[in-house]
């Protein structure tokens, strides 16, 4: 053939062994972080080895900052466990945001007007405000879609806002003291509602539930009926109702357990951590765990690495900004420096780039 | 009484920067691309705007009106150029997960945005306190010098700056090269089935990368108009907010057809700063719950769309899907 032929064309590769593609991942991780140190060089002019010890000594330097980040990679994780059954189902709920921060509300509400309960009560009250907020919060979106097909990522981001102006109302509603535009710290004399230390730590009652909830959702994702039908809804939905799995039910389900873990992500945010609501408590953790959850390949074990990373480097670039008075968003270019390198890594671990040689044309055939 | 003279104009300036990024994510969709990266796209135009002009506010000594519109213009459409690059990189030629890359984009300009936003005087060694360009503003927002003489009806129609027109003609320029063009017919055909388009010999990859690319630098020019024009050259860092969201959400509204993106982008304008106009009575927390009122809407909106379930209302069949020639 007469034709030109490309430099190289691309070709699909059989599933590669879970080191090599592990492998490829750990490169592209490296390879963005050496690009993170590079800019950050060139914006503050520090040298790069100090860049980096300047980072870690940001998320684990002492005691505390290792609490925080290892709080911080809590909630994360929660908030992508949240997410990941809905993405098993490719239902793209984008409004794990809206969703934390209804379970928010819910908290708040409960820790300010039901707080002279006995705490036996009041607890176990909050944790299933919380949660059914959060539930019903994914449930509608998932009502539409599966009625009507409705676009799914549109609506649950359109309730993300509705979400948080419903906060904003009850923010001004309870603001205290009057006119300081911001709720303060909720029972703050009598801690009421307030999650207890344990072993003198106040964070680690929050990490021990999400590890639970992690241990939860392996199983439940991995041995059980409702995990095994979510993902052939995922897969294709024809084989689902060839099954005679009730697809719009399994839809409904799986949202609302989605909605209902970032609810209970929300409980944590609030009784377990700042002990007051604002808008933007959730700090786009909701939109993060999305990137996290897929990135993962919904491994909860491969969750917890990559949000600990992602918070490694968030509170490292938190400190490298403090150091140079520069804006704390930085840490969100760096997130999607890290972002682009991990996505742009699978097709290395799907595709195989084929150079071209003399004989090619006769190995086409 | 509702003070319509006052309201409309104020809509149109709300309404601008969606309409930007609304017929930017049009072109983006037509060619089978979901950006949901626009949001973020649009605060790196902004900011690249803020910081060409910035610059040349800093070093030049005299303000030459023609490049205090140039050179921010340029540096805005480069900058959001780049970002469409960084999206079609990864989501044509390494065919990554469109939703994830998009959120990532948007992770990444809205950091960016905020971290020029609000260091750029810190990393010039500038002496200012803040970034207020109101020079270049004034440039930017020029009206026609004959626009009071008409009293309100200058008011309502003549009186912005050149970035509004210029949405205008975009918007029904674009209608018409979707609509009537053979470069609109093989976009439309890209992106409802790739495949049969590459089998006619349409550069399937070429179309995808310069349509996608073309929205990504419209989208921008709203960040721009809202940096340059509304918000007078003063940039607050999540000043922006969440317009890039709710443009991404107009397109559905437009089913796909920036001509009706003009009258939708100046409803949401409208429905935007409604709370300012809504009586509050004694609560002011009422006002928080009327600023619900756009989301609530454009969920109506998408509600409503899908349950008609007509075949003109549909998405571009291949959204969503990167494509591989091999792959069949």
């Amino acid at each position: 053939m007469q034709h030109k032929e490309p430099l190289f064309h691309i070709v699909r590769r059989p599933l590669l062994p879970w080191y090599r593609a592990a492998l490829i991942r750990l490169l592209s991780i490296v390879i963005s972080l050496i690009i993170c140190g590079l800019l950050t060089t060139m914006l503050t002019g520090l040298d790069p080895v100090k860049v980096y010890k300047t980072i870690i000594v940001g998320a684990v330097g002492t005691k505390r900052k290792v609490w925080t980040t290892l709080q911080n990679t809590a909630m994360l994780l929660c908030a992508s466990l949240a997410v990941t059954p809905a993405f098993m189902m490719k239902f793209w709920n984008v409004g794990a945001e809206g969703q934390i921060l209804m379970g928010c509300l819910a908290t708040a509400a409960c820790m300010l007007k039901l707080g002279n309960l006995p705490p036996t009560i009041l607890y176990p009250v909050m944790a299933v405000t919380s949660i059914a907020a959060g539930a019903v919060w994914a449930a509608i979106p998932a009502i539409f879609k599966s009625r009507w097909k409705t676009n799914e990522t549109l609506s649950t981001l359109m309730l993300n806002y509705i979400a948080t102006q419903l906060v904003a109302y009850y923010v001004v509603l309870w603001e205290n003291p009057k006119g300081s535009g911001a709720v303060g710290v909720i029972n703050a004399d009598n801690h009421e509602g307030w999650f207890p230390s344990l072993l003198g730590q106040k964070y680690l009652l929050n990490i021990l539930i999400v590890i639970a909830v992690c241990i939860f959702l392996t199983i439940y994702l991995r041995t059980t009926k409702h995990g095994y039908e979510l993902s052939v809804v995922g897969e294709s939905e024809r084989t689902a109702r060839y099954l005679g799995i009730k697809v719009p039910s399994v839809i409904i389900r799986t949202a609302a357990l989605s909605g209902a873990l970032c609810g209970l992500a929300g409980l944590l945010l609030v009784a377990g951590t700042n002990h007051t609501i604002t808008t933007t408590l959730a700090g786009g953790r909701g939109f993060t765990a999305v990137m996290v959850s897929w990135m993962s390949k919904f491994n909860t074990a491969a969750m917890l690495l990559t949000s600990f990373l992602l918070v490694f480097l968030e509170r490292g670039a938190g400190e490298i900004a403090t150091v140079f008075e520069l804006n704390t968003s930085f840490s969100d270019i760096l997130t999607g420096i890290i972002l682009f390198f991990i996505i742009g890594s699978e097709f290395f671990i799907s595709y195989r780039i084929v150079p071209r040689t003399k004989h090619s044309s006769k190995e086409a055939k | 009484m509702f003070d319509l003279v006052s309201f409309i104009p104020r809509a149109v300036m709300q309404g601008v920067p969606l309409l930007y990024g609304c017929v930017g994510e049009i072109y983006t969709e037509k060619s089978g691309n979901l950006n949901l990266g626009i949001p973020g796209i649009m605060y790196v135009g902004a900011i690249g705007g803020v910081t060409g002009a910035f610059l040349y506010e800093e070093h030049a000594a005299e303000m030459n009106g023609l490049l205090a519109v140039l050179i921010p213009l340029l540096s805005c459409i480069l900058a959001s150029l780049l970002m469409g690059l960084i999206y079609c990189f990864l989501t044509v030629t390494l065919r990554a997960n469109q939703n994830v890359t998009g959120l990532a984009l948007t992770t990444f300009g809205v950091g960016v945005g905020n971290f020029f936003g609000g260091s750029l005087v810190k990393l010039s060694n500038s002496d200012v306190p803040s970034i207020a360009l109101s020079t270049t503003s004034k440039f930017f927002k020029t009206s026609l010098p004959f626009a009071d003489k008409f009293g309100a009806i200058g008011k309502v129609f003549l009186s912005y700056g050149f970035l509004v027109y210029l949405s205008l003609a975009i918007a029904f320029f674009s209608a018409w090269l979707l609509k009537k063009t053979r470069v609109g017919l093989h976009l439309r055909s890209v992106g409802e089935n790739p495949a049969t388009a590459d089998a006619v010999g349409i550069n399937v990859i070429k179309y995808k990368y310069i349509a996608t690319c073309a929205g990504s630098v419209i989208a921008g020019l709203g960040g721009l108009y809202y940096i340059m024009d509304y918000a007078n050259g003063v940039w607050s860092n999540n000043g922006f907010g969440d317009r890039g969201w709710l443009a991404i959400a107009l397109v559905i509204f437009t089913v796909w057809n920036p001509a009706s993106a003009v009258p939708a982008s100046l409803l949401f304008g409208g429905l935007y700063i409604l709370n300012l106009f809504l009586p509050t009575g004694a609560h002011m927390a009422v006002k928080e719950l009327y600023k619900m009122i756009p989301y609530v809407v454009t969920l109506a909106v998408l509600v409503i769309v899908s349950m008609k379930k007509k075949r003109e209302n549909d998405p571009p069949a291949s959204l969503g899907q990167s494509y591989f020639r091999e792959d069949r």
